[in-house]
């Protein structure tokens, strides 16, 4: 087990190594943040001082090997436009999208699981077919359309919950959570359900398409042979199976919501990373973009070792072993 | 004659499928006293383990029992609710399935899968549904039954499968358990193993048995009696010396000829000539009717079940040694 750690933890150095390299060169091609970051009234002295003052005027590969170098030390650079480092920055808003994702998930899992099995369970009913259905609206509906479409319906229309923002937090570790206060959790009902909408639909196919492979298999119709309860056989003999495709691709996609937690952020001005990302972009802030792509990479790293620990409790048929992983 | 431990009368199961309806099962009689070991017997399709299914109401959708009695100690259990059949799923009458790699859940432990079973029906601490479990699986058989139970199914070979699979059959000393080709998938001498196991402990315990096979070579050693199915109904049943020795229903004069055997060394094996009948097309009258080479006018009307008692009898209008006898219908 061990073995099996430290060899995905030296892959992923290599995943970080490569990743940087292809950011650095990409941030490269958006453009220069000299024609965004300095005053078009600056004089041809102000100018020069100012690159200088930001390390471009160096050419890119000595740029990079300052960086990499700087970065070893845990200092991914300074952000252009809020003067303060830009790991700081990012990770300073990513309880917010990681509370946000969380809580998306809990959604997708929480009704997916069940609404998958009694759609597997049942597929000629008519339960069954409204809840097929509905996943397919929940897979074609574009985002940040159903973010609107919540935000009219539910804040503006009927105003029972808040359109945007965190709302009250309270601290934990030091760190702010909405979802501790009522006022946060209000807060936070809409863009979690906005994001929850695609996996949803992804959970409950996923689940009822299980189902239905394992509902006809022999073990399930010998557990029922034993007399088993339908409660035990569907809760425990098929449950179990089914969970196997469902966590792996959960884990993946928890990766995907907080990255791509872009759109749902900027609906609902939601302070997370993805919005900060947005915003970096815009202003052409090289370091905050740099930093936020790297931290997204550890965590995708980190949630993929998870998810194969996870993965070797569920299925005893996989032991992770160092020789033949 | 004394109440059977199992009747069977006129059970009909069909799959109403989109293609029409498929009669697996139309007709089928069985009796089986306590402790009697019956063999039931045919081809691919021929709706024995349709029949197997049906006894315990196990039969999945799109499938239905849509007529005929399952007389259990004189319960009808074709008219009982799912919560009655559960409690006698297990307990009363046990399942073993053909494919032992398919039939235990891949991600439970053994013992997960023995302790629930004792607890589906009793009230017991899982320490002592754990006892139990351990000593069922040392009565089949299998060494060092504590490391074994914490062991998942993968770990087992086929034949070790088999037994647990059997074992979990026995937790409740059953009146009567179904196998459903037990054996097919197993290595030949595992096969014998398992057979003169399953032979000891049933009668150790006085548990009836029905056997679903193909192999009328596993029937002659195992069984007291047999019923041989075509198409969907019981086309001959008997003693295993009568249908081994004295065949009537030119089907299973077929199927003994079609056994190789070491007598008849040299010379080539006869085999039924044509195929199964597709179970949505079945011919009118004798289903066996194309293939038999005794086929006559009057096979188009389906034949009745005769013959000298309820349990020695065919479905046959022209049966074999009938010419000697003088005794056709």
């Amino acid at each position: 087990m061990l073995v099996f750690i430290l060899r995905r933890l030296a892959q992923s150095a290599v995943v970080v190594m490569a990743m940087s390299v292809l950011v650095f060169a990409g941030i490269f091609a958006i453009g220069n943040p000299i024609d965004v970051l300095i005053s078009p009234e600056a004089d041809e002295f102000e100018r020069a001082a100012a690159i200088a003052r930001l390390g471009l005027d160096k050419p890119m590969h000595e740029q990079f090997l300052r960086f990499v170098d700087s970065a070893l030390g845990g200092d991914l650079g300074t952000s252009f436009v809020h003067g303060v480092p830009a790991l700081g920055l990012v990770l300073q808003r990513f309880p917010a999208t990681l509370e946000l994702a969380l809580c998306a998930m809990l959604v997708a899992v929480v009704l997916g699981i069940p609404l998958g099995l009694w759609a597997g369970l049942k597929p000629d009913s008519l339960a069954g077919r409204v809840i097929m259905t509905g996943s397919i609206l929940g897979f074609s509906l574009p985002t940040f359309w159903v973010g609107m479409m919540l935000i009219m319906a539910f804040a503006v229309t009927l105003g029972w919950l808040p359109a945007g923002g965190r709302g009250e937090t309270a601290g934990l570790f030091g760190v702010p959570w909405s979802f501790l206060t009522a006022d946060g959790l209000a807060h936070l009902i809409l863009p979690a359900v906005n994001l929850a909408l695609f996996k949803l639909s992804l959970v409950i196919r996923l689940a009822r398409a299980g189902t239905r492979e394992v509902a006809l298999q022999d073990y399930v119709k010998f557990a029922r042979a034993k007399g088993l309860a339908p409660a035990r056989v569907v809760g425990v003999h098929i449950l179990k199976n089914i969970m196997i495709p469902v966590v792996t691709v959960l884990g993946l996609e928890l990766g995907s919501v907080i990255a791509f937690s872009v759109v749902t952020e900027s609906v609902f001005a939601w302070p997370g990373m993805g919005k900060l990302l947005i915003d970096s972009i815009l202003q052409l802030d090289r370091p905050v973009v740099i930093a936020y792509l790297l931290v997204t990479v550890l965590l995708f790293v980190v949630i993929n070792l998870i998810v194969d620990l996870v993965y070797s409790l569920l299925d005893p048929r996989i032991r992770l072993g160092g020789g033949r992983a | 004659m004394t109440e059977p431990l199992l009747r069977v009368d006129g059970l009909k199961t069909h799959f109403l499928t989109r293609a029409g309806t498929v009669k697996a099962v139309d007709g089928v009689d069985l009796r089986l006293d306590r402790g009697e070991i019956l063999g039931l017997v045919g081809e691919s399709g021929s709706g024995k383990s349709v029949t197997g299914q049906s006894i315990l109401g196990l039969v999945d959708p799109p499938g239905r029992v849509v007529g005929g009695r399952v007389l259990f100690q004189g319960e009808d259990l074709v008219g009982a609710g799912e919560k009655r059949l559960r409690a006698i799923r297990g307990r009363r009458i046990a399942m073993i399935f053909q494919d032992p790699m398919m039939t235990l859940n891949p991600v439970l432990s053994i013992g997960t899968q023995m302790v629930e079973a004792v607890q589906a029906h009793e009230t017991v601490g899982r320490a002592e549904a754990w006892e139990r479990s351990r000593r069922a699986l040392a009565r089949v058989g299998i060494a060092s039954p504590d490391e074994r139970l914490a062991s998942y199914p993968h770990q087992f070979s086929g034949g070790m499968r088999q037994r647990v699979a059997i074992a979990i059959a026995l937790l409740h000393s059953p009146d009567l358990i179904i196998a459903d080709e037990p054996t097919t998938a197993l290595d030949v001498t595992i096969q014998a193993q398992i057979l003169f196991e399953v032979q000891t402990l049933c009668r150790e315990t006085g548990t009836a048995l029905i056997w679903v096979t193909h192999d009328l070579a596993v029937v002659s050693a195992l069984a007291d009696r047999v019923a041989v199915m075509y198409a969907g109904r019981v086309v001959e049943t008997g003693t295993v010396t009568e249908i081994i020795g004295n065949p009537r229903h030119p089907y299973t004069r077929g199927l003994l000829e079609s056994v190789p055997s070491r007598n008849r060394r040299g010379v080539p094996l006869r085999s039924i000539p044509g195929m199964t009948p597709s179970v949505l097309d079945l011919p009118e009258g004798c289903a066996f009717r194309p293939r038999c080479d005794r086929s006559t006018g009057a096979c188009t009307t389906m034949p009745e079940l005769v013959g000298e008692r309820e349990d020695r009898a065919w479905r046959c209008w022209n049966p074999v040694g009938a010419e000697a006898r003088g005794d056709a219908a």
